[in-house]
């Protein structure tokens, strides 16, 4: 295998509603910053892939024009997938352990703001069985949470105790959208919003856009002085229906995880959990130490989760502080569908 | 030059017919008829709604497999959309939840008429409550509602 490392990582204030710009000119300072601090010019990348969805923009496509953002003359070499830019990373990591490649910029973007996100959200559920009913990812999430409180010791205090703590890391993030101080008791006396979730359990809508870009070996060590090391990246699915899966653990979570080699301690770990019961689920089959291990130190998707960018920017987050020098192992994991459906999992490691 | 030309008619449409395949296709049926349907599995468990492949041996499962269930089960878990969305069931409050059918291994999604969020509990029974015109559609149950409701 060759060894890969996060070089460089940027993205875009996490906000509402970016009503002013289009997803071409969110991109455009991201995709500029993040070559800028390693020097690297167009044509230093070999390999260019996003992730992003046709459904938020409404229109087929859609991810082509968001190729004016960087430039597609003279040619390049370049993929998409319609998913999180945690899996158009993956695609980039085998690319690079395919030789052809030794740099690849990778990248996503999400505007939730112009349509009714839950709306446009269901129509990812099963068009058969789910989508005639009017179920959305909401009331799916607030179906998992309930299965999770019945089966297991946990409280709705334990889930505000994820929203206090995440949107607390957020206030040293300038990136983040909803964040701040709260207490266990102040979020329980909300009303319920679809029980037994309340607001503070569900992420905010956002419109966002990161970047990552990857080095192999021989050219990340000359790029930054303490790359962040992919030392293992997995992803794995489970079956569709609800009913046909254990909602209160994360089985592909656990299986991504023992093939990533994600064992042992870590310094901080960046979980995409969009709803708080997930971030306890995933903390659990992760097997993450919080005493010693920091936690979503970025807010994590409470306080920002543009469609198709969290799960990207989580592996972003975790790779910043190894190449900051404040972390020396990191975890990402990514997610993406109904309840937790699909995770990837990444180890990071600096040289130390 | 115009003789040595070739042409063909072009016809753009969207002009196909979707098929929900060789299980969902008895499943809804059964729903038109009053009748819920599961797959049996190899290892004897019961799937509702009915899968296509066998989880245990990937093996493709046929019309054969499917067996007859209950139309009234348990609550396994439940949701209370206190505030209905346009695109919603219902404009007043209800619950969505997983039913777990008599006669079935793994329960199903669907929204329960509870009328209030007291009215309903994890473990608590219901019934399906039948469209009076059915079409061969999940929708052919309009809902559930607690066992023993009027």
């Amino acid at each position: 295998m060759r060894e890969v490392a996060v070089v460089s990582f940027a993205q875009a204030p996490n906000v509402r509603r970016d009503s002013d710009r289009n997803e071409v000119e969110i991109l455009m300072p991201v995709l500029h910053e993040v070559r800028q601090k390693v020097g690297l010019d167009r044509s230093d990348i070999d390999f260019v892939v996003h992730g992003s969805t046709d459904f938020q923009a409404g229109m087929p496509f859609s991810f082509v024009a968001a190729l004016d953002a960087y430039g597609a003359w003279p040619p390049i070499n370049e993929s998409h997938v319609e998913m999180d830019g945690a899996w158009a990373l993956y695609e980039a990591w085998v690319k690079i352990q395919t030789g052809e490649v030794d740099t690849a910029l990778v990248f996503a973007y999400g505007k939730g703001s112009p349509g009714d996100l839950p709306d446009v959200m269901r129509l990812q559920l099963d068009p058969y069985l789910l989508y005639p009913l009017g179920v959305d990812p909401v009331g799916l999430a607030a179906l998992q949470a309930r299965a999770f409180l019945d089966s297991t010791d946990h409280t709705e205090a334990d889930m505000a105790a994820v929203a206090v703590r995440d949107r607390k890391n957020g206030t040293s993030n300038p990136c983040a959208q909803v964040v701040g101080d709260f207490t266990v008791e102040e979020l329980l006396s909300e009303p319920p919003f679809v029980a037994p979730l309340r607001r503070h359990d569900c992420p905010p809508i956002s419109d966002g856009a990161s970047a990552v870009i990857l080095a192999a070996d021989g050219r990340a060590r000359d790029l930054v002085p303490s790359p962040a090391w992919i030392r293992g990246i997995d992803h794995r699915i489970e079956a569709a229906p609800l009913g046909n899966r254990d909602l209160t653990v994360s089985a592909s979570t656990r299986i991504a995880a023992e093939k990533a080699g994600a064992s042992g301690d870590f310094d901080i770990a960046e979980l995409h959990a969009p709803f708080t019961h997930q971030s306890i689920i995933l903390e659990e089959v992760l097997g993450i130490d919080s005493s010693t291990a920091s936690v979503n130190p970025s807010g994590g998707a409470l306080c920002a989760n543009p469609l198709m960018v969290a799960g990207l920017t989580r592996v972003g987050e975790a790779a910043q502080r190894i190449l900051d020098g404040a972390a020396g192992r990191a975890l990402a994991h990514a997610t993406s569908g109904a309840c937790l459906q699909q995770n990837l999992v990444c180890v990071l490691e600096g040289d130390g | 030059m115009t003789e040595h030309s070739f042409t063909a008619p072009h016809v753009i449409a969207y002009d196909y017919t979707r098929s929900l395949g060789p299980v969902l296709s008895h499943f809804v049926t059964g729903l038109r008829d009053g009748k819920v349907k599961g797959m049996r599995t190899s290892t004897g468990k019961v799937f509702v709604p009915p899968t296509e492949f066998d989880p245990d041996t990937y093996e493709d499962l046929g019309p054969d497999s499917l067996v007859d269930v209950a139309d009234s089960g348990v609550v396994t878990s439940w949701a209370w959309v206190s505030d209905p969305r346009p695109y919603h069931p219902f404009d007043r409050p209800f619950a969505w939840a997983l039913v777990r059918l008599d006669g079935a291994d793994t329960p199903l999604v669907h929204a329960v008429d509870a009328g209030s969020a007291e009215a309903i509990s994890t473990g608590m029974r219901v019934r399906a409550r039948w469209a009076s015109e059915r079409s061969g559609s999940i929708l052919d149950i309009e809902c559930f509602e607690p066992e023993g409701a009027q």
